[in-house]
């Protein structure tokens, strides 16, 4: 790890502030993607600003038909409420091991969009909103490739707003190795109709699966879903996983959600 | 049996301190005045060095030296420790492997510049500043490329990157056998490669002495005598008096740590040069692309069989991935290791094997927890079952017809080597009994009911550890004896400490030794101390690793303490005015035979170190032995190895739902240990079977270098184990101890594998290869549902 300098403010305006001063400064949340890149030098930045003093990100608000959680909170702390849709909480408390949720945070996931990361296709397949410190972002507009996101600099996430859904099931395909989703699919009916999101297998990062939507809205069963009209050149091929088994994994997880959610 | 003698299930010693932080291992020691050391290593896997500039390195903050191939060109090379000779007799290839990089760079983590700072940040700092000019040459990783000739070379002494073609057995002769047979049954198989993956990464802390002239050197080592011998002889010619070499405690090694790597080297060797103590602790992602891998072998193998489908002969033609550069042990395990273990637990008459040893561009691959033996038995059991399935034969049957009956022990096999005791009937009946084997066909429907394929597999296995008889190993190549030795040490108020030249690392030798002592000398456990780890302490020591500690090491032990019993006799027969054929030694106690003296084992202990009375020129006081133990043979384990799968057809995902082991391990001297270790083994075995998988990319970069994508068994990967033991005794030791620490890694593997194929064979699947991942199982499954799908 370089050395950098190392900020703490009490709130957004400082923070805003303490990232517009460094040469080459980043936010930290959880610190659970960021330390370790930083530890193999992958990343190098000059300052660190901790958003972990800023009281106001932390919690979680039960708005009636929606949940507003902070940015700050950490993913035990989503897995824990009973404020949040029960398929969010059970997303949440499968997110790597008990000391990456009480350290790593919904901000801090969404805002890095790791392809294989859990939460964005809940974003997606709920329609939730990113609300930043500049404005509110639907979610169908902030995932905007791998690792990217439609954040400008120095804007940073306050809190992501969930929808209720009327009912939705995340079926996550760990990565054997990191226990990752090798293909996470979020199935969601919510009052926009059904939506299905899918991570881990897209070469764009997190994307809906429309013709699996379209033919759930139709016929919300398993036998309804298939997966192989999902081109296989937009799927990511790696050692643990073809393009193909993802797009097979795709249906197979889909149908598993259905089947969840009928119960 | 004493509550904490033979036997016993007595609670480890050493987890007091391994449970509350208190182990030091090597990374906790901190030298007064100590520097930190970074290894610039290669990020290519081949390539020409055609300058390296360190002078901006040189200059950064707090930096005090900065070394190069240049500077150590003129130490020797970290030598390889057995040379194997080709079928012509001539002796194998044996290309230089530098300990800093002088020419070439091999592989990726090929160690090109030594950087030593104040800090260990200070170190890497300074590391980055160091310009590499790297000439990217060809790589090769791929076996069958790189003897083909024509690809990249190696080493250029190396033709066409062989390092060795060994064999085994007469090839025309075991031809004969495949003309009687009525079937032949053949396989290729790869048995994948491993990173060995040790809780502790290596590390190494250098020192030098300028008042004495003496080096120490504080090592993560299963053999700190061995490492003394190898690096002080043949790399930095330091005498033994002048090198202290410290293994502490060790954070697992599974053979990783028996071999003398170029970073013990350096920092002893620029200890003086820095005129400071030097610290080294391998990052994480270094273990990956410096530790010394395992396995990695790929094998056609036939099998001759009559009708009846008794064994006629087997050919085995395997070729081995030795990696960059030959570690210390690399060149045994797939020839005397390997090879001479295909006869397994069978009568096969005849056998051949073939191995060819070939470089590679990768990192050195050596022995890995079974060495050798995972490797054959691998092999022979997926041969075997692969025959049943063939001839329609029940799995259970085909062992048995052809088992080595109990009677035919001592059993010479036609591969050299010669099993003195074992029963493979009693383990695989227990094996059947534990994993309910009757029940099977019911549980495989309602398997079934829930959309699962499950299948069971059998593995019967013999091993050869306790190694291992020096004039054997030696007539066979090893530059090295294999005996061990013990001193007791038996202080005046009776407590006893052990120096012992095994090195415990996660084996419990802390609890298992002190029971020896315990069981024979009649005291308490916390009257005894195992002392292990330092050449300074330890007369010496060949270490532990091919499941030798308690088969040598302990019988090193039990040799000195039946010395120390002869010696305290004599003083008990001079004290208590007796003949010494009448003293009587039981429980602790010395009594005259036929009157009531006795006395204490303490009080003997006692009168040794105050010896008012003793007659000088018969008795001498004191009351320590040293022993040196040399085994007759090598010790065979056995037994069987049942596990049940179920496979789920969707995804691929195999679930290991009962994993049952019956091992004979010989006399088993404490059952929690015993089972502690099979479990461990068992892990392991499941882990290479089904999760772990090293991957070279074409050009030699590791694509498998972190915890990311090298999946390592984590607990709920495996199911409770059903383990029990069964118990045989060697017949050449005192104890009749054969060895438990690699059993597990060793039989389990071919019963996974064995018990995927039992449960996709439904679904015309007859083939699967290690790591079965859920990938793999899917693509096995559509390839046989529609043939045309699968290239
Ligand atoms: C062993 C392990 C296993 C894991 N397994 C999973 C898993 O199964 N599924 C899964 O989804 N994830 C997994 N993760 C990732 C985990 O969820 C991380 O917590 C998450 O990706 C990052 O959150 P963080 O709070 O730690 O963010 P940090 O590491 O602190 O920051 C990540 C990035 O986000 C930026 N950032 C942070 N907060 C904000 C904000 N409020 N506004 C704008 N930018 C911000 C930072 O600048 C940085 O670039 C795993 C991580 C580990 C270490």
């Amino acid at each position: 790890m370089h050395n950098f300098d190392y900020h703490r403010p009490s709130s957004l305006d400082d923070a805003v502030a303490a990232l517009g001063k460094g040469e080459d400064a980043s936010l930290v949340a959880g610190g659970m993607t960021l330390i370790p890149t930083m530890k193999q030098r992958l990343a190098a930045p000059s300052d660190l600003v901790d958003l972990g003093g800023i009281a106001d990100l932390v919690g979680i608000k039960d708005d009636g038909d929606s949940v507003t959680i902070g940015a700050m909170t950490t993913h035990a702390a989503v897995a824990a409420s009973s404020a949040v849709p029960p398929s969010l909480a059970a997303l949440a408390g499968n997110i790597g091991d008990a000391q990456v949720r009480n350290r790593g945070t919904i901000g801090g996931s969404v805002a890095n969009n790791d392809p294989t990361a859990c939460y964005p296709s809940a974003c997606l397949a709920l329609g939730a909103t990113i609300v930043t410190n500049a404005r509110e972002i639907p979610a169908d507009d902030f995932f905007t490739g791998m690792f990217e996101t439609a954040l400008e600099e120095s804007e940073i996430i306050k809190a992501v707003r969930f929808p209720k859904p009327e009912a939705g099931n995340y079926q996550k395909f760990e990565n054997p190795a990191s226990r990752y989703a090798l293909v996470g699919v979020f199935v969601a009916k919510t009052k926009d109709g059904v939506r299905v999101a899918v991570t881990g297998a897209g070469n764009d990062g997190v994307f809906r699966a429309g013709d699996i939507e379209q033919a759930l809205s139709a016929n919300f069963s398993p036998d309804a879903v298939d997966s192989s009209s999902i081109p296989v050149d937009s799927l990511n091929g790696d050692i643990h996983a073809s393009a193909e088994y993802r797009q097979h994994l795709i249906g197979v997880m889909a149908r598993r959600a259905v089947a969840a959610i009928n119960g | 049996m004493s509550d904490t003698g033979i036997g016993a299930s007595v609670k480890r010693k050493e987890d007091q301190r391994f449970l509350t932080g208190r182990g030091n291992y090597t990374d906790d020691i901190d030298r007064p005045n100590q520097t930190y050391a970074y290894i610039l290593r290669s990020p290519m896997a081949h390539a020409r060095i055609k300058g390296l500039n360190i002078d901006a390195a040189k200059a950064a903050p707090g930096v005090l030296a900065v070394f190069t191939g240049a500077d150590t060109a003129g130490l020797g090379g970290i030598p390889c420790g057995w040379g194997v000779n080709n079928k012509d007799g001539s002796p194998m290839n044996e290309p230089k492997h530098p300990v800093l990089a002088e020419g070439k760079v091999r592989h990726v983590g090929d160690p090109v510049a030594l950087v030593v700072a104040e800090t260990y940040a200070q170190a890497k700092d300074a590391a980055e500043a160091i310009e590499m000019d790297l000439e990217e040459l060809p790589a090769v990783v791929n076996m069958e490329k790189a003897i083909a000739g024509s690809g990249p070379q190696v080493h250029d002494d190396a033709p066409s990157n062989l390092c060795y073609d060994w064999e085994l057995g007469d090839e025309a002769e075991v031809d004969g056998a495949f003309k009687d047979a009525a079937h032949v049954v053949s396989i290729d198989i790869t048995n994948n490669r491993l990173v060995p993956n040790a809780m502790e990464p290596r590390a190494a802390i250098g020192e030098f002495d300028k008042a004495t002239g003496e080096y120490t050197l504080y090592t993560t080592s299963q053999n700190p005598h061995v490492i003394r011998l190898l690096m002080g002889a043949f790399v930095l010619q330091l005498p033994e008096h002048k090198l202290r070499v410290v293994a502490p405690d060790v954070g697992g090694g599974f053979g990783s740590k028996i071999y003398h790597y170029a970073e013990e080297a350096m920092v002893t060797w620029a200890a003086p040069r820095v005129g400071r103590p030097i610290k080294w602790v391998a990052e994480r992602a270094e273990s990956f692309i410096s530790d010394a891998h395992g396995r990695d072998h790929i094998t056609h193998a036939d099998l001759a069989l009559d009708k009846e489908g008794k064994f006629l002969g087997l050919k085995v033609y395997t070729k081995a991935n030795m990696g960059a550069y030959l570690s210390t042990f690399s060149t045994c395990v797939p020839t005397y290791l390997h090879s001479t273990l295909l006869a397994g637990v069978y009568t096969t008459p005849k056998i051949y094997s073939e191995v060819k040893a070939i470089f590679t561009n990768t990192v050195p691959v050596d022995a890995y927890r079974g060495a050798g033996r995972p490797e054959a038995t691998y092999l022979l059991e997926r041969l075997v079952s692969k025959a049943a399935w063939e001839l329609g034969m029940d799995q259970v049957e085909i062992r048995r017809k052809n088992f080595i009956p109990k009677d035919a022990f001592p059993y010479q096999t036609p591969v050299a080597l010669q099993y003195d005791s074992g029963d493979y009937d009693a383990t695989l009946d227990k094996a059947l009994e534990l994993a309910d084997y009757a029940g099977f066909p019911a549980r495989k429907a309602e398997a079934a009911k829930r959309g699962k394929l499950r299948g069971i597999g059998f593995s019967t296995y013999v091993e050869a550890c306790g190694i291992a008889p020096s004039a054997v190993v030696g007539s066979l190549g090893a530059r090295a004896g294999l005996f061990e030795s013990a001193n007791v040490r038996v202080h005046p108020t009776g407590s006893v400490s052990i120096f012992t030249g095994s090195h415990s690392h996660g084996q419990g030798h802390e609890t298992t030794f002190a029971q020896l002592v315990s069981d024979t000398l009649g005291i308490p456990l916390e009257n005894v101390d195992i002392v292990h780890g330092d050449t300074n302490k330890v007369a010496f020591g060949m270490g532990t690793y091919g499941s030798r500690s308690l088969a040598v090491g302990g019988e090193a032990i039990m040799k000195a303490l039946g010395k120390v019993t002869d010696k305290a006799k004599k003083i008990a027969a001079h004290i208590m005015e007796a003949s010494e054929a009448d003293i009587e030694f039981k429980d602790g106690k010395f009594t005259v035979s036929g009157t009531d003296k006795e006395m204490a084992f303490g009080e003997i202990a006692l009168a040794a170190y105050v010896p008012h009375n003793f007659p000088h020129d018969q008795l001498e006081p004191g009351l320590e032995e040293q022993a040196f133990y040399d085994p007759m043979n090598f010790t065979f384990p056995g037994g069987c190895h049942i596990c049940e799968v179920e496979v789920d057809p969707d995804t691929g995902v195999v679930e290991v739902v009962n994993m049952t082991a019956a091992d004979d391990v010989g006399r088993v001297i404490n059952p929690m240990i015993v089972e502690g270790q099979i479990h461990g083994g068992l892990a392991q075995g499941i882990g290479q079977a089904l999760l772990e998988q090293c991957i070279y990319d074409e050009d030699g970069q590791l694509v498998t270098g972190s915890y990311m994508d090298y999946c390592m068994p984590r607990a709920d990967n495996l199911p409770d184990f059903k383990a029990a033991t069964t118990e045989t005794l060697c017949a050449h030791n005192s104890l009749g101890v054969k060895g438990c620490g690699e059993v597990g890694a060793i039989g389990s593997p071919p019963s996974v594998i064995n018990a995927v194929i039992d449960a996709l064979r439904e679904r015309g699947v007859t083939d699967i290869s290690m790591p079965a991942t859920p990938q793999k199982v899917w693509q096995a499954l559509r390839a046989a549902e529609m043939p045309a799908a699968a290239e």
